[in-house]
């Protein structure tokens, strides 16, 4: 029976991007209103400033949503052997409460997706990645009696705490002995009246300084965020969104999808792929672990060499290089590969990017053809490149336990 | 007059393109029509005081862009516009929003399965590179596998570049997607029956195949291969109808100097000494020209156009053993308001899409085997788009009519000739469907035409009314089409072509089939070129 | 523990004839199977006391190659002089009878003047492309991307015979040879009987009625590949003669065969450089090692439970998974007390199909697709006791039938009482052409495919492992990552029904596997 007296649904109400579990606080200091959008839920772009935000990441500590991360349980006698063969990284020699970062592949050994894998139990983990792998989860179990996948990424929040201070507002906030966290391990806390540690604390972050992961239940979200905040007011806390994200990460040389490689199962063209090897990833590639997927295919790569390798460029001048191609020569004639991040880097104060260059022309010179814009006229410049072996930005305290000083 | 360069039989879109591009190339061209209005089966006709029905073909995704930017048809008066999404209805009252923003749609998919909505990524991602292939011989001449010219082997060659240019397992997985089900392929893929349901659905449009029919996966390609502005998968809208589509080509024809007559219909293909020299109209009248056309479909052209005697030997059989099987019918249905379906939003942009009753996979095999006894399904599958939801010039403010398309519908019934009670009784199946989805539908109903495959072969001429003129199986795809030997618009007669769909690259308002035989005829002519190559989105 | 150079899984005739060949060419060779006794769907066995029976009964296209180097014939399998007629049979006696005498020509009679001279046309064009094809069936297809003169020359050949054939003809097969049996029937023919008859295999065995396209018309030109182009024949000394040959010839070139031996797992070694067969191990733990392991089960029972997915890559091991393998074929076996008689027939002769019209097929296949029972079956009869007495004590028979459709998965679940049902009513239908047949009865059995599955270790109780399907056919048979006998484990090869050119009796695969095997 219809009901004219019911409260007005909202028509669009499916077609609006999801509200996240944190979504009501940071709604209220979202200010510029600039939202953008992660696996159909709403994430901010920025909330005040992009650089302002970055700068605090690097300053002092922010915390970006990561409740759009997929999250998927896998349990059963068979998980570990079930996702053993699905990624090239040893998993079978994890200890319980431990991260690890891992890439999978197709069985042509192109790069599916990468995240990591939490190993909560002897026979429970959960893989975390950046978007929905629940299809090739699934496949991936097929012919596996004991293991079951179990799609979380609604029944999770989760929070990153990054930044020099987030070791000291974590502490502020109770959570005894958090400094004796080491890099990639993972603790549990009591958290409110509930005595059953519902807080688990990662050391784990895409920012390459200190940093932190939170998951708690989504009835407890937002507690967990004004405890959060209210420690961490006297710490510089301050949210961060997708804009200040990427720049942190791109100084810290960490790949993103869709920038540095597309899924491979989601690419129409199967040039436009990546295997682990191009992607400087070759140390995530474990050829004495037990069979995994990809494994013959990765291993004619490995033997072969990759044909376009991802570099790190310094590039003189301070235009950022953004989706430009790269040459071998100064008169921009042999093309040998293109841009997929650059910025103008803060901090370090360097114009960077990342890079795809045909391997066989590392050694030579770089040159890239960059465009820019003034006052609605187009302008090119062509600009020496030097390719860096180390990440632009990188800090000791990050991976020192307890955590150095900020 | 009676002699002109070319004549054209049949006034679709296919003749008119075909005759706009040899009047382009400076022929005197006449296209003669049979009914008193052009456009086959491309039409926008006001069967009710105040709603323009597009009353057979209702959704426009093959049209070739090229096309329609060198016949500059925009000034013609055509505008195409984009479907917004679309909803799909599952037998137990549930629904799918498709949305055209990505997050939108995967939300959607991701309420009734998550597996699903993670699968769909990579489906469409697979479905695109088929896609991508298949455009690029839309408005290329099928090359000739038994012949040695350098011609058709360089196309041959062209071919085979395009295929190996997938990579080794891309092309066992074409072949494999060109030959099976369109159920066995999904399955694959997607879990949730709905969506399978929903996807499945575009490869039995207008065929006389199942869902679980070998072959049906292709089928369902031709009609997720089009692409609006770019949009891969996209149907359009014309406005105005789809007789804005052969208005606009009308008029680029007739700014070429080309002439249509109308109540003109053909009796017969007059052929002299094996050469065709022109055509006797239904009312004895002769007109005579160096070059025939046909947009007829190949059986109607040799079997009721043509005396056996003036065709070599096997062609009559041929023709004859030509697949073009009746299997859908159209319900018209003029509304006094706009319908609103169970379980969908009642919001401005959902209506602007179509409508795609489904039920299941089960359900849509079921109405294939009541086709198969020589019946109309009890539970057909209804694709269904209400164009006056966008589209202020087909029904009167405020009012709204309804294109749906049902499959399946047998040209000729178990039980005896069709008549008018039978046809009414197909009309309220359909109504009673829709009802079930949309309480209190029949009360707007203003007006309702009902066509089944018997309308529409009386009507616009489709040998049993089927929408491809011919099935798009392989034995009547590409070089097969319509007969092996015969695919590159030449006919058995000389001086006799076909541009209609029962040629390559076959059903669906192209026009590539047009082109492409103007194309040939210039050839042969030693005229120069006047037809465009196609541009695409993905190049 | 000791070690072989190849181990070979089931001694069905596929996985004989690849041993045969193996071993005759210097390789230690042990041929494993589970069952009592070797010959998988071909062995003879007692379905009810002192009656005997094959799940096959009757062969089409028994690859004369491997019968001639393999020197079968002084091994006792010997061809008949003539082939089994077939028969359409009408229920009013008026039956549609496709025979061939000692020289081969056919003869065909009960249709008209008409569909006669038609069939004289149809029967010249179908064995052309049946020629043009049969080497194929005994040729290893290689994979189509990689290059190599020798690689290409396979298709080039096929290009050329298919060139060879004149413009009218090519042109002919490239547009039959995807059609469905019924198109292609309707083409030529009126007669409803003489069209189901013809259709028949083109369907049998797999999931496809006479309106599916692509795959039936090949699957028809596969068959017609045979001795007798195409007709059914039963050899000398019945099928098992097949069977006991083989396990001659492989005796005689010292092939070790043991019975009674179901393989655990195929023993496979990872190390750095990838994976290796080893061997095999059994339930009690033993090993056999081998330098490789080559399997005639079917590509779902191979890779899934003997090689185990966490061997294999994730997109692979789910193509097995989907590879269409359901059987749709039952086999009812009945023990007579005398011999049936058939309206308007001298005696039960040939090959009888109980097929009235395609639309007959048609509709049982309808009702399978969903999982149920076929409201009226399909069948074809064979009465082998009229040709071998000793199957059955003197003035006794045995009636053989092949039944479709019938679902492996049954929507209801199969359950003696559903078996039954099925029974009952495929003897009604039979007991309409046989008056008086249910008073013959001693003894019936009926095998659902799960049966065959469960009795036979063939997965999904399909006799061709996987459908003849255009995409689970030639260089794509099983799968394209597995399609010339080698499959991505190394050291594992496959010579059952599920590798190109695929099911019957017809032994080339095993040839097949054997010649890719000592290749490399």
């Amino acid at each position: 029976m219809s009901d004219s007296n019911t409260v007005t649904v909202d028509p669009f109400e499916e077609e609006r991007p999801k509200e996240t579990h944190f979504h009501a606080r940071m709604a209220v200091l979202n200010i510029r209103e600039n939202w953008a959008a992660w696996n159909g839920y709403k994430l901010a772009n920025y909330f005040y400033d992009a650089e302002y935000e970055y700068f605090c990441v690097r300053n002092g500590c922010g915390t970006y949503d990561i409740c759009g991360m997929q999250k998927y349980f896998v349990t059963g006698k068979d998980a570990e052997a079930m996702l053993n063969r699905m990624v090239t990284r040893d998993i079978s020699e994890m200890n319980i409460d431990r991260v690890t970062y891992l890439v999978w592949c197709t069985d042509e050994g192109r790069l599916i997706d990468d995240g990591t894998v939490f190993k909560l139990g002897h026979e429970h983990f959960m893989l975390t990645c950046g978007s929905p792998s629940l299809a090739w989860l699934e496949k991936s179990c097929y012919g596996f009696k004991d293991v079951s996948i179990v799609d979380m990424s609604e029944g999770i929040a989760a929070l990153a705490l990054q930044g020099p201070t987030s070791c000291e507002v974590l502490k502020k906030m109770g959570l005894k002995d958090i400094d004796t966290l080491k890099p990639f391990g993972i603790k549990h806390f009591p958290f409110g009246a509930s005595q059953d540690k519902p807080l688990m604390v990662s050391r784990t972050g895409f920012t390459g300084d200190l940093g932190y992961e939170l998951w708690i239940k989504p009835e407890l979200a937002l507690k967990m965020w004004d405890s959060l905040y209210d420690a961490g007011e006297d710490y510089h806390i301050q949210p961060f969104g997708e804009a200040a994200l990427n720049m942190a990460r791109m100084e810290a040389g960490f790949i993103m999808p869709l920038m540095e490689f597309n899924e491979a199962l989601k690419t129409i063209h199967f040039r436009h792929d990546h295997t682990p090897f191009q992607l400087n990833l070759d140390w995530l590639v474990d050829f004495k672990k037990p069979h995994f997927n990809g494994r013959a295919a990765l291993l004619r790569e490995k033997h072969d060499g990759p044909e376009y390798t991802l570099v790190k460029l310094d590039i003189e001048g301070n235009k950022p290089a953004e989706e430009c191609n790269v040459y071998s020569d100064k008169g921009c004639e042999n093309e040998i590969g293109y841009v997929t991040s650059a910025m103008w880097s803060p901090v370090v104060k360097a114009n960077i990017a990342l890079a795809m260059v045909k391997t066989k022309y590392l050694k030579g010179e770089i040159w890239a053809e960059i465009y820019y814009n003034k006052e609605l006229r187009s302008y090119t410049k062509v600009s020496r490149c030097t390719v860096k072996e180390k990440p632009f930005w990188t800090h000791s305290r990050s991976r020192a336990t307890p955590p150095l000083p900020y | 007059m009676n002699q002109y360069d070319a004549i054209v039989i049949g006034a679709g879109h296919n003749g008119l393109t075909n005759a706009a591009y040899l009047a382009k190339a400076g022929l005197e061209v006449l296209v003669v029509e049979k009914n008193d209005y052009i456009g086959g089966a491309a039409v926008s006709r006001e069967l009710h005081e105040g709603w323009i029905y597009s009353s057979c073909s209702y959704v426009c995704s093959m049209m070739r862009q090229a096309i329609h930017r060198d016949l500059n048809l925009t000034k013609h008066g055509l505008i195409l516009v984009p479907y917004l999404g679309n909803v799909a209805f599952g037998d137990n009252g549930e629904t799918l929003v498709g949305y055209t923003d990505e997050e939108a749609n995967y939300n959607a998919l991701r309420k009734i399965s998550p597996h699903d909505a993670d699968a769909m990524f990579r489906l469409h991602a697979d479905l695109a590179r088929y896609a991508q292939l298949i455009r690029k011989t839309l408005l290329r001449t099928p090359p000739d596998p038994t012949s040695f010219r350098p011609r058709d082997v360089n196309e041959l060659l062209w071919f085979a570049k395009q295929f190996w240019g997938l990579g080794e397992k891309e092309l066992y997985e074409y072949i494999r997607f060109f030959t099976m089900s369109a159920a066995d392929y999904l399955e694959d893929y997607l879990e949730n029956d709905l969506i399978k349901a929903t996807m499945a659905s575009a490869g039995i449009i207008g065929t006389a195949l199942g869902v679980y029919s070998p072959g049906s996966a292709y089928i369902l390609l031709h009609h997720v291969m089009g692409d609006v502005d770019g949009n891969i998968g996209a149907w359009g809208l014309a406005r105005g109808g789809m007789g804005a589509i052969s208005q606009s080509l009308a008029g680029a024809l007739q700014e070429s100097g080309g002439e249509i007559r109308l109540n003109a219909g053909v009796r017969k293909i007059l052929v002299k000494k094996q050469k065709a020299v022109g055509v006797v109209l239904e009312n004895g009248d002769e007109l005579y020209a160096n070059i025939v056309v046909s947009n007829l479909d190949a059986k109607r052209t040799f079997t009721q156009c043509m005396d056996e005697d003036d065709l070599p030997p096997g062609i009559f059989k041929k023709a004859k053993n030509f697949k073009i099987r009746g299997s859908s019918g159209k319900v018209n249905i003029a509304l006094s308001g706009l319908p609103k379906f169970n379980g969908v939003p009642n919001n401005r942009y959902v209506n602007r899409g179509g409508q795609a009753f489904v039920g299941s996979l089960e359900t849509m095999e079921r109405a294939y085997d009541d086709w198969k006894h020589g019946c109309w399904s009890k539970d057909p599958f209804i694709e269904s788009v209400i164009p006056s939801a966008w589209d202020p010039t087909v029904a009167p403010p405020g009012k709204h009519w309804m294109s749906n398309f049902v499959q399946y519908c047998p040209a000729e019934l178990a039980d005896g000739p069709w008549t008018p009670e039978k046809r009414n009784t197909f009309g309220q199946i359909i109504v009673d469907k829709i009802e079930r989805y949309s309480p209190g539908f029949r009360e707007l109903i203003v007006h309702m035409e009902v066509r089944t495959p018997h309308e529409i072969e009386a009507e616009v001429g489709l040998t049993e009314g089927n929408i491809f003129q011919g099935e798009l199986t392989i034995d009547q795809l590409l070089f097969n089409r319509p007969f092996p030997g015969y695919a590159q618009y030449r006919m058995p007669v000389k001086n006799m072509y076909m541009c209609g769909s029962s040629t390559h690259p076959g059903g669906g308002v192209s026009s590539a089939c047009g082109a492409n035989a103007a194309r040939e005829i210039l050839m042969d002519l030693r005229l120069g070129n006047t037809v465009p190559d196609d541009d695409f989105y993905d190049e | 523990m000791s070690s072989y150079d190849t181990i070979i899984i089931g001694a069905g005739h596929n996985g004989m004839v690849c041993a045969c060949y193996l071993a005759r060419r210097g390789q230690k060779v042990l041929l494993l199977e589970a069952a009592n006794e070797i010959g998988g769907l071909a062995a003879k066995r007692e379905f009810f006391p002192e009656f005997q029976v094959s799940v096959a009964h009757s062969i089409s296209h028994f690859s004369a190659k491997v019968a001639k180097e393999l020197n079968l014939e002084s091994h006792g399998f010997i061809n008949p002089s003539c082939s089994l007629p077939t028969v359409g049979l009408n229920r009013n006696g008026e039956h549609v009878v496709l025979a061939h005498d000692e020289g081969g020509a056919a003869s065909l009679s009960g249709v008209s003047e008409k569909d006669l001279a038609s069939f004289k046309n149809y029967q010249t064009l179908m064995y052309r492309y049946a020629a043009m094809l049969k080497p194929f069936w005994g040729t290893v297809l290689p994979r189509i991307g990689v290059s190599g003169i020798s690689k290409a020359m396979t298709y080039a050949k096929l290009g050329l015979k298919l060139r060879l054939l004149g413009k009218s003809d090519m042109r002919e097969f490239m547009r039959i040879a995807m059609l469905p049996a019924r198109d292609l029937m309707d083409e030529y023919f009126d007669n409803d009987l003489l069209k189901a008859l013809l259709s028949w295999d083109a369907l049998i065995g797999s999931k496809m009625a006479p309106r599916s396209p692509n795959g039936p018309v090949v699957s028809l030109l596969y068959r017609m590949g045979g001795d007798f182009e195409g007709a059914h024949y039963l050899p000398e000394n019945g099928i098992e003669s097949l069977i006991y040959s083989l396990r001659s010839v492989a005796e005689a070139s010292g092939v070790e065969t043991r019975t009674n031996f179901p393989v655990e797992k195929i023993l496979i070694q990872r190390n750095e450089s990838g994976l290796k067969v080893e061997g095999v191990t059994m339930p009690d733990g033993e090993i056999i090692t081998a330098t490789r392991v080559v399997s005639s089960a079917d590509p779902h029972r191979t890779f899934i439970d003997l090689v185990g997915v966490e061997n294999l890559e994730i997109q692979f091991a789910n193509r097995i998974r989907r590879l269409r393998s359901e059987g749709y074929v039952a086999k009812l076996h009945l023990a007579l007390h005398g011999e049936p008689k058939f309206n308007g027939l001298a005696g039960p002769e040939g090959r009888m199909i109980i097929a009235p019209t395609m639309d007959t097929i048609e509709f049982a296949y309808d009702d399978a697709k969903y999982g149920e029972f076929s409201r009226q079956p399909v069948m074809e009869v064979i009465v082998p006791t009229r040709y071998q007495s000793e199957l059955a004590p003197p003035g006794k028979h045995v009636i053989s039938a092949h039944v479709m459709y019938v679902p492996k998965m049954l929507k209801s679940k199969w359950s003696v009482d559903a078996r039954e049902e099925i029974k009952n009513k495929t003897i009604d239908l039979l007991a309409q052409y046989s008056p008086g047949l249910k008073n013959l009865i001693a003894h019936a059995e009926f095998l659902t495919p799960e049966d065959i599955e469960s009795n036979f270790r063939v997965t999904g109780g399909n006799w061709h492992h996987a459908d003849h399907v255009i995409d689970q056919m030639f260089m794509m048979r099983p799968t394209y990552e597995a399609a010339q006998y080698s499959t991505p484990v190394p050291g594992l090869f496959l010579c059952g029904a599920g590798c190109h050119p695929g099911g019957d009796l017809m032994g080339a695969a095993g040839h097949n596997a054997a010649h890719e095997i000592l290749k490399s």
